[in-house]
């Protein structure tokens, strides 16, 4: 099923996003849909440049204007229309409904201000809450996310903090507030190996205790295999493959998305003689070619591919793939 | 012994490196006086054999850049010994390692920073050549074309300006620079790292393949066991400014012996999902050098520490006499 099964929480129509540049205006979402259900964990990969960043700062109405801007389509967070509503009310959405995780914890934070000080404002913002029990309720959070000596913490400055410590810290401001839909990008991707595997189980661990949606956006597919029920691989500004997680690492109905399960660096019995690879490169979002974006790269191309872009059409395992010739 | 005589006799190795020590000071209070310092590499021996890739693999912080740049002299070194072949590059003059420097290679993982963004593509891979007078000024450009070519790229991209290239194509134009001066060994810093997975393979083929072709040794750092599976004869394990597992490329992943070895193989997200997933056996951060730990420096996170950890620093041993796997650590 690639329909989430609860009443979403997320529900994304037909999502344009345009940004002005040198080389004329560029369509980094190409007309996308999705949702995510109340207590899903959802997962978007894709390598750079596919529009997954931009899809994440869209629900917040992040997209810094000019240049860029939401050209089209809709996207309903909890009931409320994000596109339309005016910036003061966007600002209540952002941290109490949604909130989001960026991937370098230490330009997120703010260096010149205690740990404390961050949380407290965050809290005050979006509660009716004396200083002293912010404070509190701050140092409760930090609990929460296992950092040791809360007490302690809170007075530090971010420097005076490891890089693991300073993304439980974005976790805890994240979620301060309760928020029902979080979005990590790529939140782990800027940490060591060993630091990785402890936050990725602590974010899994709150969305699970605390019931919230979650997109969790990242290029590694190893990470998401261990988090998310549900993935929608990008390419170029479109979802290109949307299954259930099982489904689509044993089943990858896209070229593109079996491509990149091949290509994952992973400890091998065997050596090979060379590494599975995808050929060629991402084309130029202001020279795509005509057709299927991914056709130039695609082992199966055929001439049809490079002539009629391929819609998303539902697939008899219950997920969705833009794709002439699925596997 | 019978043994050895079986054995071929191994050949000098390329990279010799004994008990290398690079050290930064820590700074701070009146005057500014030296308050101690970061043992960023602290007595690292190892070699590399002609025409092999030797893997160095640590999380950051633990000293593999340092490494990497020390032996190139790129950093000042505080004691060691370094011979890369042959020659004693720690105690060349100038001059010398002008010289040296056209044998011994570096590839950074930076794409966009370590092209220059004003020169051309050809410009970029002709300077080496320039700079070391080689061969005859008229034949320097077709030599452009040449390498252009090993790596891949078309030969109508030599006028062109690095940001014109995507960050694939990018690290080839940095590898093309690299093997112009025909290099016998190359330190590859994390050449992949800031590549989208479906290129970096791309880029690691090219890399076996040159040495294959070139039999150039290199020494490949990388924060991923995973990456350097594929590309490495011998791997090494770096933890705190330290080797603490040093063993052949198949045992090292089929044997894991090291706690923290074993733990980084662990942790590596696997892209199986509902696999049963293993226990996190390690937790919190490296250790700080303000205040490094007593005895073994993984000790702190250890899970399977002893008291004796906590006293003694085992030393880098090997496992029996003929093994040539190496481990620091009291379980054996």
């Amino acid at each position: 099923m690639s329909e989430s099964s609860s009443k979403p929480i997320l529900n994304i129509r037909d999502l344009v996003v345009e940004f002005k540049t040198e080389a004329g205006v560029i369509r980094a979402l190409d007309g996308i849909s999705f949702e995510v259900g109340e207590g899903e964990a959802l997962g978007i990969v894709g390598e750079s440049g596919c529009g997954k960043s931009v899809t994440a700062l869209s629900i917040l109405r992040l997209i810094p204007n000019p240049p860029g801007r939401i050209a089209g389509g809709s996207i309903e967070l909890d009931g409320i229309d994000v596109v339309s509503q005016p910036e003061d009310k966007m600002r209540k959405v952002r941290g109490s409904l949604a909130s989001m995780i960026f991937q370098e914890p230490m330009t997120a934070l703010n260096p010149v201000f205690t740990i404390g000080n961050q949380m407290v404002e965050v809290i005050r913002v979006h509660q009716k809450v004396s200083k002293v029990d912010a404070k509190k309720q701050a140092i409760e959070m930090l609990r929460t996310v296992n950092i040791e000596s809360p007490e302690k913490r809170i007075d530090q400055y971010p420097h005076e903090l490891s890089g693991g410590m300073r993304q439980r810290v974005m976790i805890a401001m994240a979620l301060s507030c309760s928020p029902k839909l979080l979005i990590a990008d790529e939140p782990t991707t800027a940490l060591d190996v060993t630091v990785q595997a402890q936050v990725m189980e602590e974010i899994s661990r709150l969305q699970r205790e605390m019931n919230m949606g979650m997109i969790l956006i990242t290029h590694d597919l190893g990470v998401i295999a261990e988090t998310c029920t549900r993935v929608v691989v990008m390419y170029c500004g479109k979802i290109i493959e949307m299954a259930e997680t099982k489904e689509l690492y044993e089943n990858p109905k896209h070229p593109y998305t079996r491509g990149l399960l091949d290509s994952i660096p992973r400890i091998r019995e065997e050596k090979l003689e060379s590494l599975p690879i995808i050929e060629g490169m991402v084309p130029d979002l202001a020279n795509l070619p005509k057709g299927c974006r991914f056709a130039e790269r695609c082992p199966k191309a055929e001439d049809r591919c490079r002539e009629n872009e391929p819609p998303l059409e539902d697939t008899e395992s219950g997920g969705k793939v833009a794709c002439f010739i699925p596997n | 012994m019978f043994h050895s005589q079986l054995i071929k006799p191994m050949e000098d190795p390329l990279v010799q490196v004994k008990n290398l020590k690079t050290y930064y000071p820590i700074k701070g209070g009146l005057l500014n006086r030296r308050m101690g310092d970061v043992r960023a590499v602290n007595g690292v021996s190892l070699d590399i054999q002609a025409g092999q890739t030797f893997g160095l693999v640590g999380e950051s912080g633990c000293g593999k850049s340092t490494f990497g740049r020390s032996i190139l002299r790129l950093q000042n070194v505080t004691s060691g010994e370094v011979r890369i072949d042959g020659q004693d590059i720690l105690s060349l003059d100038r001059e010398a390692l002008v010289k040296a420097r056209a044998d011994m290679q570096i590839i950074f993982q930076d794409p966009y920073g370590s092209l220059n963004p004003r020169m051309t593509v050809r410009q970029i891979i002709r300077e080496p050549l320039d700079t070391h007078e080689v061969g005859e000024k008229v034949g320097r450009d077709a030599e452009v074309m040449r390498l252009l070519e090993i790596c891949g790229l078309r030969k109508s991209v030599a006028d062109r300006y690095p940001h014109e290239f995507s960050g694939g194509q990018r690290q080839r134009i940095g590898i093309a620079r690299a093997l112009a001066l025909k290099p016998k060994f190359i330190v590859a810093d994390e050449p992949v790292s800031a590549l989208d997975v479906s290129v970096q393979s791309q880029v690691l083929n090219l890399i076996s393949d040159l040495q294959a072709e070139f039999g150039i040794s290199f020494l490949f750092i990388s924060h991923d066991l995973a990456v350097v599976q594929h590309i490495s004869h011998e791997v090494g394990v770096m933890y705190f400014g330290e080797l603490v597992e040093r063993a052949s490329a198949e045992e090292l992943y089929s044997s894991p012996k090291h706690p923290y070895t074993q733990a980084l193989l662990e942790a590596i997200p696997q892209p199986l999902p509902g696999r049963e997933k293993k226990k996190i056996s390690i937790t919190g951060d490296i250790p700080s050098h303000h205040d490094p730990p007593k005895g073994c420096p993984f000790q702190p996170r250890c899970p399977v520490a002893m008291p004796q950890c906590a006293e003694h620093k085992p030393p880098l041993k090997p496992l029996d006499t003929f093994s040539r796997h190496q481990v620091s650590c009291w379980l054996y």
